[in-house]
């Protein structure tokens, strides 16, 4: 009957998104008055995981394993789901869990709510809210099936510490062969990508050229941040199009969002709205950023943004 | 190579969103419908299997009659025929189900969906429709290559990218980068002429099979003024995002 969470994890460590989730599963679990079993696949030390509301672990180590395969994965999480007889398995926003969710909701029959933003407002009818029209509006979904899967959006729920600790078992799901086969995995293992990043710091057309991007950079790598771009950056190819954000693009939903000479278009603002705290930078005192912002700063980003990555980098000296 | 490219009718991404019905029903008033963006790269991918290898290439939508002019619309984009399944979309399971019958019964290699529709967002389903019909599944997938039965994908992952080798039948939840924002096609003249003589066939629902129900809409509060931070005095803006927002 526990609640069963998907808690992932890179190289052995656990990403924020699986401490998130599992603050989310006992949440749910204290709803439904039961308790939490994470499953994890390859990750080294679990013991993160019971001070983040957890109770059992069931830890699966297997060298096969270390390349993610969703289809592969989906069927190890439905085994733990079958084994633990849970009725609500919790999965992140991260693009594998996305990718495997809705492979586990068919094998389950379960019915799958992505983009929650919240606990359950009811757990009977099981009711979660979730983000729809592109951050443009929320919607409460019921799910009816027997058992659930709900995808907890990243930094939404955020972290909830706990006392607890968990109890530790191994366990050896039969290995599922497939047909989509890893050939490579191509990754920037120096920079902080945009769905794990706490803050990511996002230029726009403003900027006038790919080489003033260096200034972007720099604020960037002082405040540990991700970068981002507008839509035209990418088309025009100032900035890989994985940097790309909005409806189009990579959503965000980071503590802190700075823009820096983007109009904020309604498609942009769609994708990044579910940050939580935002910041615009332009010199036009009308673009339209300066209505969904918190703060702003009218001004000429050439002048405004290396003087802030002064004043960051003092700041971090001080609070160092 | 037979394609079948999974075409979801959503707002036009400038729309104003609306509710009516006490928030229950979204308000279409004055909206304009198009091609999920998503979508469209796929479509004009499978453009290119049509034209470089050959493949046939039908668009299918779950929805009632409001959708057809995008169904027109994708075949003036080249689409050689259009199926509608005559049922409202009611959750990403539902329409999974609808188009797994609709895969099936048609022969189809490579299923091109988006890897989620902008109004819903729920990316749920192609990857239900693999797990339904048992095909292989590439999930955000930026590049695409079929040589025979094989296929060369590239998927996004978080902070990069992964290359995968798999075969057909292939199902596949695409984005940009399966081609470029420029090499997308506005119909021309011709094109919708023709499409006006294209099949647009028109399937009954295999019985309705949701596992979610949507009970309310609600928009976001309304948002503070923006406080405004003279250039001038930056440590301002330090000093307020470490001790107001506690966010650095
Ligand atoms: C179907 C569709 C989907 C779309 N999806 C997306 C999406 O996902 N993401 C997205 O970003 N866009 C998207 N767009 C595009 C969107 O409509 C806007 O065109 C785009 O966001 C504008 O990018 P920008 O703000 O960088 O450029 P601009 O609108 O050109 O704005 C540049 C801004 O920089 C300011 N500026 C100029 N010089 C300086 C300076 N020296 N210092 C400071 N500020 C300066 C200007 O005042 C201006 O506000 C989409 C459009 C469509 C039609």
């Amino acid at each position: 009957m526990s609640v069963l969470v998907y808690t992932e994890s890179e190289k052995g460590n656990f990403k924020k998104i699986a401490l998130e989730v599992a603050s989310y599963a006992k949440a749910v679990a204290n709803q439904m008055g039961t308790t939490v079993t994470a499953i994890t696949i390859n990750a080294n030390d679990t013991s993160e995981l019971g001070k983040h509301g957890v109770d059992k672990v069931l830890k699966v180590n297997n060298p096969k394993l270390d390349t993610f395969n969703a289809k592969t994965y989906a069927d190890i999480i439905k085994q733990a789901a079958e084994k633990e007889g849970s009725k609500v398995v919790v999965v992140s926003s991260s693009a594998d869990s996305k990718y495997l969710a809705p492979l586990l909701a068919v094998q389950l029959h379960a019915g799958y709510a992505s983009n929650v933003v919240a606990a359950p407002t009811s757990a009977s009818p099981f009711t979660v809210k979730r983000t729809a029209f592109t951050n443009k509006a929320f919607n409460f979904t019921t799910i009816d099936t027997d058992v659930k899967i709900v995808g907890v959006s990243n930094n939404s729920f955020g972290l909830v510490e706990n006392s607890g600790s968990a109890s530790a078992e191994d366990f050896s799901p039969s290995i599922l062969e497939n047909g989509v086969h890893v050939d490579s995995v191509d990754k920037a293992t120096n920079k902080v990508s945009i769905a794990d990043a706490e803050i990511v710091v996002s230029a726009g057309r403003g900027l006038k050229g790919p080489e003033n991007w260096g200034m972007v950079e720099e604020l960037a790598s002082v405040l540990g941040a991700a970068t981002a771009c507008s839509k035209p950056v990418s088309d025009l190819g100032w900035r890989p199009h994985s940097e790309h954000v909005g409806q189009t693009g990579k959503p965000v939903a980071a503590n802190l969002y700075i823009a820096i000479g983007i109009s904020g278009a309604i498609q942009h603002l769609a994708g990044i709205n579910a940050s939580k705290v935002k910041v615009v930078i332009n010199t036009d005192p009308e673009a339209p950023f300066f209505k969904a912002a918190d703060y702003g700063v009218v001004g000429d980003a050439f002048d405004v943004v290396p003087r802030l990555t002064e004043k960051l980098k003092e700041f971090k000296a001080q609070n160092a | 190579m037979k394609i079948l490219v999974c075409i979801s009718h959503v707002p036009d991404t400038t729309s104003k969103i609306n509710f009516t019905d006490g928030d229950t029903k979204f308000d279409t008033n004055g909206v304009q419908f198009v091609i999920n963006p998503n979508d469209e790269f796929g479509l004009t991918r499978a453009m290119w299997f049509k034209e470089k290898q050959g493949a046939t290439v039908d668009v299918v939508n779950v929805g009632g009659p409001e959708t057809e002019p995008t169904l027109r619309k994708a075949l003036a984009i080249g689409a050689d025929g259009a199926i509608r399944v005559n049922t409202p979309a009611t959750d990403g399971f539902a329409v999974a189900k609808q188009l797994a019958d609709v895969i099936k019964n048609g022969g189809y290699d490579l299923v091109i969906a988006g890897r989620e529709s902008i109004d819903y967002n729920g990316g749920m389903v192609p990857g239900m429709i693999a797990g339904l019909i048992d095909a292989n599944f590439v999930n955000n997938c930026i590049s695409l290559e079929v040589d025979g039965t094989n296929a060369k994908a590239v998927r996004e992952i978080d902070g990069g990218k992964e290359t995968v080798s798999t075969t057909l039948p292939l199902v596949i939840g695409g984005q940009k980068g399966l081609v470029e924002e420029s090499d997308l096609r506005i119909p021309n003249m011709r094109g919708i002429m023709m499409a006006r003589q294209k099949p647009l066939t028109i399937v009954e629902p295999n019985g309705t099979t949701t596992e979610t129900t949507t009970v309310k809409f609600e928009k976001p509060a309304p948002k503070g003024a923006v406080k405004l931070v003279s250039p001038d005095n930056l440590d301002e803006l330090v000093n307020l995002l470490h001790n107001e927002v506690k966010v650095i």
